[in-house]
C-alpha cells in the first residue's frame, strides 16, 4: 500500500491525467445517468436549433436533439472506436513485426514490402478511399485507418526483434532446445512490448482525431449515431445561425485528445526515462 | 546518390505503384456500389434492368477482373485515366485542373508554418527551461491536440461569420480564398514542426564542438548563427519533405471545410458518387506526387550535406 502511494506521488502528471482519462471513460459509461435519460437520437422538432439555455446547456440541433446529450453519448462512440482501432493495429502490427523479425527470409520480405507500400503513401488518402469505397460505417472507418496504421507498429516490432535475434542468450535458448512458439512468447514478444505499448499510448489522441476526421467527411459514423466528428459535419451548414452545434463537439474532441496525449506522454516518461525531458 | 542507387529506388517506386494501383482497383472492384446504376441515377434517369445490363456490357464491366485491370493500366500509361461519369469529363483533365489549387494551398501553408515554427523553435531551444520555452511548449502541446477541421470551422465562425472578412465558401480560387485554409493547415503543422526545430537545435547546442567554440571565447550569437543553425537545418529538410507529402493527402479535410476547389475535395466528392475512375486516378496521382517529392528530398540531401557525397 505504501509503495503504491509513492508511485502516484512520484509521477503527478501521470496521476492527474490517468484520473482525468478515467473520468472521461466513466462519463461515457454513465451518459444515460448524466443526461437524465434523454434520448440522443430523438428530438422534438419544436425545439430545433435553440441556443444554449437552462434546459439545453449546449443548445439543440436541427432535429431538436439536445447537443449536451449527444456530446455525452458521443464519448462512447469515439472512445470505443479509438480503443478498438488501437488494439487492432497494436496486435496486428506486433505479431507481423515479430514474425518478420524472427523468421526473416521470404516472410520478412513479403510483410515488409506490404508495409512499405502502405507507408509510401499519404495515410489519410488511402483511409478515405478505403472507407469511402467499402461504404460508410464506423467499423469500416476503423478498418480503413488500421490498414494504413499497422506498418508503423510492424516496423518497430521487427527492428526490436532483430536487435535481440542474434544475441547470446537467444542462441543459448535455441541450443538448449526451446521450441519456436516458446521462443516467441518468452523472449521476442516481451522484448518488443514495452516500446510498442508506449507507442500505442501516445497514438490514442492522433487516432481519435483521424477517426473524427473520417466521420466529419461523412465516411465514418452514420446518422443518427451521436459521434463528435459527424456532429461537426451536421453542424457545418448551420454555422451562421447555430455555432453551438459545432463548438461543443469540437471542444469535446479537443479536451479528450489533450487528456489522452498528456497521459500517453507521461506514461512514456515513466516507462522510458531516456526520452523524458 | 549514385546511378545504381537511383535505379534501385526508381524500381522500388515502380513496384509500390503497381501494388497501389492493384489495391485501389481491387477495392473499387469489390465495392458494394454499382457505378452503372449510379451513372443513370446521376443523370436523373430511372433505368430498367435491361438498360443497366446493356450499359455494363458496353462499358466492359462484365469482363473478368484482370482484363479490366489491364485495360485501365494500359490507359493510364497512355495518359488516359478513364472518364469521370459524375462530372462527365476525362479524369486526367479534372485532376490537372485541381492540382494547381492544391499545390498553391500546400506551398502557402508550408510558408506560414516555417514563418511561425522556425523562430519559435529556435527561441524555445536557446531559452531552454525559461518562461518563454514553457509558453512555447504549452502552446505547441495544445496545437497538436487540435483537429484541423475544427480549427477551420472556428476560423470560419470568427473571420467569416462574426467579422465578415472573408467568404464562408472559398471556392473562387482567389488569393483571399487561400488565406484561411492555409492558416488552418499551418496551425496544426506548426505545433509539430516547432517541437522538431527545438529538438534539432537543442541537439546541436549540446554537441562537443559548441563546447569547444565557447571555450575559445566565440560569442554565443556567432555560434548560434554560423554553426548551430546551419547544422540543425539538415534534419529539418527531411521533415519538411515528409510534411509536403502528408499535406498532399491531409489537405482534403480542410479543402472540404472551406469548399476549396482542390484535389482532396474532388476526391471526397468522387467517393461519395462512387466515381471509380476518378478515385483510382486520384489515388494513383497522389501516390506518384508523394513518391517524387520524397525522391527529390533525398536527392537534394546529397547536395546540401557534403558528408553524404564524400561517403559514397
Amino acid at each position: 500500500m505504501e509503495k503504491k502511494k509513492n508511485f502516484f506521488l512520484r509521477y503527478p502528471s501521470f496521476t492527474i491525467f490517468a484520473f482525468l482519462g478515467i473520468v472521461v471513460i466513466i462519463m461515457a459509461i454513465l451518459a444515460p445517468v448524466i443526461t437524465g435519460g434523454a434520448d440522443p437520437t430523438k428530438g422534438n422538432l419544436a425545439d430545433a436549433i435553440l441556443a444554449p439555455n437552462d434546459a439545453h446547456p449546449f443548445g439543440t440541433d436541427k432535429m431538436g436533439r439536445d447537443v449536451f446529450t449527444r456530446v455525452m453519448y458521443g464519448a462512447r462512440v469515439s472512445l470505443s472506436a479509438t480503443f478498438a482501432l488501437i488494439i487492432i493495429i497494436f496486435i496486428v502490427g506486433t505479431i507481423l513485426g515479430v514474425l518478420a523479425g524472427y523468421f526473416g527470409g521470404i516472410l520478412d520480405a513479403v510483410i515488409m514490402r506490404i508495409a512499405d507500400m502502405m507507408m509510401a503513401f499519404p495515410g489519410l488518402v488511402l483511409a478515405i478511399a478505403v472507407a469511402g469505397i467499402m461504404g460508410t460505417s464506423t467499423i469500416n472507418a476503423i478498418i480503413a485507418i488500421s490498414l494504413v496504421s499497422w506498418p508503423k507498429y510492424a516496423r518497430l516490432a521487427r527492428s526490436l526483434t532483430m536487435k535481440i535475434r542474434h544475441t547470446d542468450y537467444v542462441a543459448a535458448a535455441t541450443v538448449t532446445g526451446s521450441k519456436t512458439g516458446y521462443m516467441l512468447r518468452k523472449y521476442m514478444l516481451p522484448n518488443a512490448l514495452p516500446t510498442l505499448v508506449i507507442t500505442a499510448a501516445t497514438d490514442v489522441g492522433t487516432m481519435m482525431m483521424e477517426l473524427a476526421a473520417l466521420s466529419f467527411l461523412g465516411f465514418g459514423a452514420t446518422p443518427p449515431t451521436p459521434e463528435w466528428g459527424y456532429m461537426l459535419n451536421e453542424g457545418r451548414n448551420y454555422i451562421q445561425y447555430a455555432p453551438w452545434m459545432m463548438i461543443f463537439p469540437g471542444l469535446a474532441i479537443f479536451i479528450t485528445v489533450v487528456i489522452f496525449n498528456m497521459l500517453g506522454d507521461s506514461l512514456r516518461d515513466i516507462l522510458d526515462p531516456k526520452t523524458a525531458e | 546518390m549514385s546511378i545504381k542507387k537511383l535505379g534501385n529506388r526508381l524500381l522500388q517506386m515502380l513496384i509500390v505503384l503497381i501494388g497501389i494501383s492493384f489495391l485501389t482497383f481491387l477495392l473499387t472492384y469489390m465495392s458494394p456500389g454499382d457505378p452503372v446504376r449510379n451513372m443513370f441515377l446521376s443523370t436523373g434517369i430511372q433505368p430498367t434492368e435491361a438498360q443497366i445490363e446493356e450499359a455494363r456490357e458496353a462499358m466492359g464491366f462484365n469482363d473478368p477482373f484482370f482484363v479490366r485491370y489491364g485495360r485501365w493500366i494500359a490507359g493510364c500509361l497512355h495518359g488516359d485515366f478513364g472518364e469521370s461519369y459524375s462530372l462527365d469529363k476525362p479524369v486526367g483533365e479534372l485532376l490537372m485542373a485541381r492540382l494547381w489549387p492544391t499545390l498553391q494551398l500546400t506551398i502557402a501553408s508550408l510558408v506560414i508554418m516555417i514563418i511561425i515554427s522556425v523562430p519559435l523553435g529556435i527561441l524555445s531551444a536557446v531559452y531552454r527551461n525559461k518562461p518563454i520555452d514553457y509558453v512555447v511548449r504549452a502552446v505547441t502541446f495544445f496545437g497538436v491536440s487540435l483537429p484541423n477541421f475544427w480549427v477551420g470551422l472556428m476560423l470560419i465562425l470568427f473571420f467569416c461569420v462574426q467579422l465578415r472578412w472573408f467568404n464562408v465558401v472559398a471556392s473562387s480560387g482567389s488569393f483571399q480564398d487561400l488565406i484561411l485554409p492555409a492558416v488552418t493547415l499551418a496551425i496544426a503543422m506548426s505545433a509539430k514542426y516547432t517541437r522538431q526545430v527545438r529538438t534539432a537545435v537543442l541537439e546541436e547546442l549540446g554537441s562537443d564542438y559548441v563546447v569547444g567554440l565557447r571555450a575559445r571565447g566565440v560569442p554565443e550569437w556567432k555560434i548560434l548563427w554560423f554553426n548551430v543553425l546551419p547544422n540543425s537545418f539538415l534534419p529539418l529538410i527531411t521533415m519538411l519533405g515528409i510534411s509536403i507529402g502528408s499535406l498532399l493527402g491531409g489537405t482534403s479535410v480542410v479543402e472540404v471545410v472551406f469548399s476549396y476547389p482542390g484535389l482532396g475535395n474532388l476526391a471526397v466528392n468522387a467517393i461519395k458518387s462512387s466515381d471509380y475512375y476518378l478515385i483510382q486516378g486520384y489515388v494513383l496521382w497522389v501516390s506518384v506526387i508523394y513518391m517524387v517529392v520524397n525522391l527529390i528530398v533525398d536527392i537534394s540531401y546529397n547536395y546540401i550535406d557534403p558528408r553524404i557525397r564524400i561517403r559514397r
